[in-house]
């Protein structure tokens, strides 16, 4: 396509973390630009950008989604959860809390990424076993912690919640 | 990474969707879930001009199951397959759906994508070979039924013809006394399988084999069947030695290619391996046994 070639913006909204946006877009905006550079919202961050790493994931409609691979466009309309949106009235998550008393995290690269795949998880399944974590979390790389102590840490909040 | 870029068009009809793509011709791409087609535009592999999303067709993700006959919408995502009645009558169905990829993979990839992308690697095209699938498909000269096994004319190209759409994959629950089952060999779960395998059969008195398809994936430029694997199975009592005959035929087959994921040598004694356990699983599977169906990591 040539360069002068005008592309048509796309008007968007969409619910992130309880808060309505409206917003013209390129279409070839990705959903993660939307949220960092659109919203602002840094939280949520980009490692691989192949869809492989899992650090950008959000929750759209509830469903654990990598936003480097999903168009804003597509999320027109849908509620987004982003890691920003965890925190209720200045009280961390229980996720959020598990990660930290347990040592779930080093440099933090992964960790937005992990807590949302973690909510995911233990939204279908409340109380999983430590293969089931494993595998809900198979979508997520982290180079620092060696994942056990990320186990213990979703363990640890699923037991919270469950209160 | 940004994708080159494009027009984009919300389809909100499946006719609606065969008009735009008619109208906009090559330069046009329909979109299901993105989870190849995004990807392969990030990476500059593909600058379509036009996107045709066909995300908002309503109905287009149905999954049902009236009489002995499973249909199953294009648009149906891997986790709502993996999670449906269907996964539970058809442990095999589960077996795929709840393998491929990772949950966030699973949230937005389509069954019907899958077979869009003639991709060899992808998971589905090779377990509905196992099941005689049927694809409903529709475009601007009308709809027609294409069997799985004609839709692939070569690696990344089916059949369709401009403009047509997989609607739904219809297919036959198997009778009583069937099992089946599907499992990949995967470096990890963000990655396409090395190999695969899917084994549906059907067991009579005596354990005689009545019945049985076997389908290969990541094992060459198309799905990889075998009449002659069948035949050595089909219509007798199964033995280690007669399954062993039927997978180094299937694997003869076979036409593995070389890449970062293993040398040919390599592949063909995964998938030997695989067909061998699908088997076993299979017949375990028809004698009653839960098994949960997993994909090995290395
Ligand atoms: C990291 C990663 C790992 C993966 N691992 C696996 C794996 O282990 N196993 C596996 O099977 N897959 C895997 N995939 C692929 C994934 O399953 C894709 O979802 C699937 O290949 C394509 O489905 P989609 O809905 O995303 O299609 P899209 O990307 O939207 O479309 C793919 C192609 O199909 C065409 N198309 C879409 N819908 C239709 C339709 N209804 N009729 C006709 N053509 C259509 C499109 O035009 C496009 O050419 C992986 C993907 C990623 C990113
Ligand atoms: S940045 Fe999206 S998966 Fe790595
Ligand atoms: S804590 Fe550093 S990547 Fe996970």
């Amino acid at each position: 396509m040539s360069m002068s070639e005008v592309i048509d913006k796309v008007s968007i909204q969409v619910t992130v973390n309880g808060r309505s946006y409206q917003r013209e877009v390129e279409p070839r905006l990705l959903l993660v630009q939307l949220i960092r550079e659109e919203l602002g919202l840094t939280g949520t961050h980009i490692g691989c950008d192949v869809t492989y790493c899992g650090a950008c994931t959000v929750l759209v409609d509830g469903n654990p989604v990598k936003s480097c691979t999903m168009l804003a466009v597509q999320a027109d309309g849908q509620e987004i959860l982003t890691v920003e949106g965890l925190e209720q009235d200045g009280e961390l998550h229980p996720l959020q809390k598990a990660f930290s008393e347990n040592h779930g995290l080093q440099c933090g690269y992964c960790t937005p990424g992990m807590l949302m795949s973690s909510m995911a998880l233990l939204a279908e399944n409340p109380d999983p076993g430590p293969d089931e974590i494993r595998k809900g979390i198979s979508g997520n790389l982290c180079r620092c912690t060696g994942y056990n102590n990320i186990i213990k840490s979703i363990q640890a909040a699923a037991k919270e919640m469950a209160g | 990474m940004y994708p080159a870029p494009f027009h984009y068009h919300r389809a909100d009809s499946l006719q609606g969707a065969i008009s735009l793509l008619s109208e906009l011709g090559d330069s046009a791409r329909a979109l299901a879930g993105g989870q190849t087609l995004i990807v392969w535009m990030k990476l500059r592999f593909d600058e379509p001009q036009h996107l045709v999303d066909l995300g908002r067709i309503p109905d287009l993700s149905r999954i049902s199951q009236e009489g002995d006959e499973v249909r199953i919408g294009a648009l149906a995502t891997h986790a709502e397959i993996a999670g449906s009645a269907v996964a539970d009558l058809l442990p095999i169905v589960r077996d795929c759906g709840s393998g491929i990829a990772d949950a966030q993979v699973r949230s937005r990839g389509t069954i019907g994508g899958a077979l869009g992308s003639a991709d060899p690697s992808c998971d589905w095209p090779t377990l509905l070979h196992t099941l005689d699938a049927e694809l409903t498909c529709t475009g601007p000269e009308g709809t027609r039924t294409i069997p799985v096994s004609e839709l692939v004319e070569d690696i990344y190209t089916t059949i369709l013809k401009p403009a047509e759409l997989i609607t739904e994959i219809r297919f036959r629950r198997p009778p009583a006394n069937s099992g089946g089952s599907y499992t990949a060999f995967k470096r990890c779960a963000p990655a396409y399988p090395t190999a695969s395998a899917g084994v549906q059969l059907t067991l009579e008195d005596g354990d005689v084999c009545s019945d049985i398809r076997i389908a290969l994936g990541s094992a060459g430029l198309k799905t990889v069947t075998s009449e002659e694997a069948e035949n050595i199975l089909r219509g007798h009592a199964l033995t280690e030695a007669s399954i062993d005959k039927a997978a180094e035929a299937i694997v003869a087959a076979a036409e593995p290619v070389p890449d970062q994921r293993g040398s040919e040598d390599f592949k063909r004694a995964v998938l030997r391996t695989l067909v061998k356990r699908a088997v076993d699983i299979a017949v375990r599977r028809c004698h009653g046994e839960t098994i949960r169906g997993h994909h090995e990591y290395v």
